[in-house]
Order: structure tokens, then sequence, then C-alpha cells
């Protein structure tokens, strides 16, 4: 399939899905809420499609964009299909500087300390993985740093909330790690998208050079390639897409991964034509998978979406170590 | 074009690897380094490649320093092929050949006619033309060694650098490798090609250049540089009558 048509037949599923999730709920919205919402009416439905339905789903959108392009970015930087923001620890790093910023009421400081404190520590988070495995690393290597890199920040905001002064702020951390866009408002949105849209746009700069690090390192930077340029615009772009998507959403794990690999195959395995593709796919799935837990989710007993995609993410996870033979375990 | 190293120093950590290496040499020539593992002769191709900076002196190419050269400039001037090369992906051989036009494209810009043609000439030539559509991961070791070759070729570089492109390769192979290499440089390119098969460098080579511990010690055509005394003193093996070029031909 030439990368034009996947990636116009990935929109139009982005819409489908974009679609579904602003009209299908408990409240039966239709075309002229969503008229309504967009020209300033207040009434129940336009109210309904204007503060909780748009928002979500435009929030899902962006924070699943996020995750799928900078899945797609460090598959490619790494050489290795198992690099995802979550396996590698650079989602728990980023929920890390969240929580710390909350913990310590930074967020108090204005809106922005905690996507602030998020997309910092998320860099931190690419940055210590790329001083413990280094580029060249070994699929075993690169999961072990990641897991190293990961626990450390889990057991960090395991610390903090340890130490929370109330059971209140207790389960307030711990609902919004598990990830989660029930929260999403106009706010949320207006911080995450420039966040996340920034990152992304700073990895729409490497699909060359992924493509000429497939040789490897000697034979990219023998083609010209800048590694120490390609580096920093990794780690940073990875750190603002993954980093404002979990400021607003918690970690939402294994889009990164399943996303890029699914897709791999219809682009030829090139790393760079990569991009894009999960850019789109990573938005619908988030998009579906938001969906469904609203949909499951019976009253007053949310269903997170973190949880829901580990636990489509993890066996998926799993069968993908397994078939990599030589390459992993 | 002219390539120039005088009293060329290089160490790893302070360890040293190059020492007093003088070589200069233009378009037209294969040259072969050839000497034991850890003679220098991958760190003296990635020097002259522009990856390494030397601790003293430096390689010059026409008169220009390789590692203060632009490096887009440089990789469109010099191709290198560095050892045990692989795809991390699977892509389609063309994809993989199309890599070496990367230094030649304008940023977001696609492939131009000219692009492809070099691509269709570079497959051509490393006679993998019927293996364009092919995943890498479904090549035998002897056409991914081509296919890698092919994307050195791609660029059309003035300077070929190449270490051990016949390494792992059965003997119809690595003729074949030495063909191709004997045409780049008749097509007036500087190819330096990094060997352990010291028959095949006497049979293509029009220099062999004999290295030990970081060290040139001989510079000279094949019969002369790998006579029997060298190669003892060298390697520490005999060849009684110093090496001859391998008689084997390439079949139909």
């Amino acid at each position: 399939m030439r990368p034009l048509h996947l990636n116009l037949l990935l929109a139009g599923g982005l819409f489908v899905s974009l679609a579904a999730s602003l009209f299908l709920g408990d409240a039966r919205l239709n075309l002229s809420s969503l008229a309504g919402a967009l020209g300033g009416s207040d009434d129940l439905p336009a109210l309904l499609m204007r503060e909780l339905r748009l928002p979500r789903a435009l929030l899902g959108l962006v924070v699943g964009a996020g995750l799928g392009g900078s899945g797609a970015v460090l598959q490619g930087f790494f050489r290795n299909p198992l690099a995802d923001p979550g396996v590698v620890g650079v989602s728990a790093s980023a929920g890390l500087g969240a929580v710390m910023a909350m913990y310590f009421g930074a967020a108090a400081l204005g809106v922005l300390a905690v996507p602030f404190a998020a997309v910092a520590a998320a860099g931190l988070g690419v940055a210590s993985l790329l001083l413990l495995a280094g580029p060249r690393a070994s699929a075993t290597t690169l999961i072990l740093a990641g897991v190293a890199i990961g626990s450390i920040a889990t057991a960090l905001t395991a610390l903090l909330m340890n130490l929370a002064p109330n059971p209140w702020a207790l389960a307030e951390i711990a609902y919004w790690l598990m990830g989660s866009l029930q929260d999403a408002s106009w706010t949320e949105l207006r911080f995450a998208a420039p966040i996340i849209l920034a990152g992304l746009a700073l990895l729409a700069l490497t699909p060359r050079a992924l493509d000429a690090l497939s040789l490897g390192e000697e034979s990219a930077r023998s083609l010209g390639i800048d590694m120490a340029r390609l580096r920093l615009v990794v780690i940073g772009g990875t750190a603002l897409a993954v980093g404002g998507g979990v400021a607003v959403a918690g970690a939402i794990g294994f889009v990164g991964l399943v996303v890029p690999h699914l897709l791999r195959p219809l682009v030829g395995h090139r790393p760079g034509a990569l991009i894009l593709p999960s850019v789109l796919g990573g938005a619908t799935l988030i998009e579906l998978a938001d969906l469904a837990t609203r949909l499951l989710s019976g009253p007053g007993m949310p269903l997170y979406l973190g949880v829901l995609t580990a636990l489509i993410g993890a066996p998926f996870f799993l069968w993908l170590v397994r078939s990599l033979p030589g390459r992993a375990i | 074009m002219r390539l120039e190293l005088s009293s060329v120093e290089f160490g790893y950590q302070g360890r040293p690897a190059l020492s007093q290496i003088g070589l200069e040499a233009g378009g037209g020539e294969l040259l072969a380094l050839v000497g034991p593992n850890g003679a220098g002769k991958s760190s003296l191709l990635r020097l002259c490649a522009g990856l390494l900076e030397a601790d003293r002196g430096e390689a010059m190419l026409d008169g220009a320093s390789i590692h203060d050269m632009p490096s887009a400039q440089r990789a469109r001037r010099i191709a290198y092929l560095p050892p045990d090369g692989v795809s991390a992906w699977p892509m389609p051989v063309r994809r993989i050949v199309a890599l070496g036009r990367v230094p030649h494209l304008k940023p977001l810009r696609r492939l131009t006619a000219e692009d492809e043609t070099a691509i269709d000439t570079a497959l051509d030539r490393a006679g993998i033309a019927g293996l364009a559509d092919r995943p890498f991961d479904q090549l035998s070791s002897g056409e991914r060694a081509r296919v890698l070759l092919a994307r050195a070729l791609a660029t059309r570089a003035d300077l070929i650098l190449l270490d051990e492109p016949t390494a792992a390769l059965d003997p119809r192979h690595q003729l074949g490798v030495m063909e191709i290499l004997r045409a780049e440089a008749g097509r007036g390119a500087l190819v330096i090609v990094a060997a352990h098969a010291l028959e095949l460098v006497a049979r293509y080579a029009d220099r062999a250049i004999l290295m030990q511990a970081g060290r040139i010690i001989a510079d000279a055509p094949p019969a002369q540089s790998l006579s029997q005394a060298r190669i003892a003193e060298v390697f520490g093996v005999v060849a009684p009558g110093g090496i001859a070029p391998t008689p084997l031909q390439l079949g139909d």
C-alpha cells in the first residue's frame, strides 16, 4: 500500500472513531447538538457536547497521537520494536514529574506547572535511557534499562503516595495514575494540545534520519546524519509528546507499542514512513478505547482508560516478545 | 580527486591505534588495506570517512580537511560501508539502496529522476536488480552484502571506503564484489577496501597497503608488498613465493 493511501485510510478511520466518540454514549447526542455546541447554544445537549464530549474526544485524539508518534520514533531510533514510552519508563517518569508537582503544591504556581514537570521528567527519562542503554542497545539492554528507569520512577511515585497527607490526596494520585480522560475539559485540552503538537512537530523532523539509522549509527553518520542533533530532537520530541499527554491523562500504556508494530508492515518497514500512520493510528486507538471505557463503565464505577489499554496491550507485548526470536528474552 | 594523509596519529583513550600514517592516492585507484586483526585497518577507513578525528595530522580530500567538511558535502563525496552491515528492519532492497541517496536529497523532497537512475544503476552493478522488491530478511548473506554494497555505490561518491565487504562470502560472491569495486575504480573513483582475502587483493588491487600495529609497513603493488618475507613478518604464516593472485574466474 502506498503511504499516502494508508494515511488517508487511517485519517478516515480516525474521523469515524471521533464521530463515534462524539455521538455514542448514555446521552444521545446528534449533529444538531454538535452544531449547537459550536454555535454557542446553551441547551442541555449542546452543553453536554461542548463541555464534555468534545473536549474529551479532542484530548483523546492529541494524547493518542502523541503516544503513537513517539512510539514509532522511539522504535526507529533504538532500532527495536519493543521501545514504547510505557515499556521503557518514559511514561512512568512523566507520571513521577506530575505527581511531584501535585504533591509539593507546585500546581498552585500555575496551570502549566504540572505539565511542565511531566515534560521535564519525561525528557530526563529518555535521556537516562540513552545514557544507560545507549543507542546501539540490544533489546535486552533496552528493556532492562527501561525497567530500571520505570521502577525508580514508580517507586518514587509510590513513596510520595506513601507520604500523602490524607486518603483523598492518595486516591487522587492513584486514580490519576491509572490514566483516564474522564476529567477532560477545555482547560486540559488548551495546555496539553500545544505541548503535544510541538513534540510531534519535532518528531516530524526525524524520518530521513531514522531511515538512514536502519543501517546502523556509523552508516547513518557517513550518510550525513548528525547523531547529536537527532538524539536531542528525539529526547525533546518524545518528552513533549508523552509528557504533555501524561500530564493531563495519566500514564496510558502500550499504545506506542501496539500501533507502530501493527502498521509497520504496511509501510514496507520503513521507520520514517511509519511516524504519520502511527500518529493517526494512536489517535484512533485512544478514541476507540476511551469510547469503550465510557460505554462499559457502570454508574459510579468508572473504568480507567489506562487499565483497558494495559489489559489489551500487555498480552500483545508478551506475544511480541515471544515472536522475536533472538531479539529479546 | 586526491586523498592525502601525512603523519596522522590516532588513539582510543590514549591507546594508540594509528601512528605515522602517510598515504596519498587519487581517483581511479583500487587500494587494499591488509593486515592482521587490530592492525588499524578499520580505524584508518573510519578516519578517511570523517567518522574519527585524528589526534595529530589530518585526512585531506582535495586539500580540505575531511573531518571539518560540512557533513552533507562529506556524505556526497565519501561513501563508507561498515563491517558486518545489516538493516535493522526488513525493508525492501530498493528502499535500502535508496538510502545511499540521502546525502543528495533536499529537505522534504522525494527522490528525483537522477536519484532513481543512480539507484537503478547501483542495483544493476551489484547484480541485484532482480531482488529490488524482496525484503532484506529473506536474503542470503551474499545477497545482503551486495545490497549494502549497492547502497554505498548509489551515493556515486568519489571516495568509496569498504570495511571487509568480502567477509563471510563464498568464492563466487567474493570475486563478484571485487569485480564491482574494480569497475568503480575504472570509472574514476578512489576505492579503498580492507580485506583479509590476500589472493583476491593480489589479483585486483593496484596497491596493497600492509599494516601492522597501527603503522603502514608497506605500500606498493601487491606483488611487492605481499612478498613471502613481509607476509611472514606481519601475519606469522609462511606463503612460499609470496601471495599469488587467485586463479579463480567468474563462471557463467
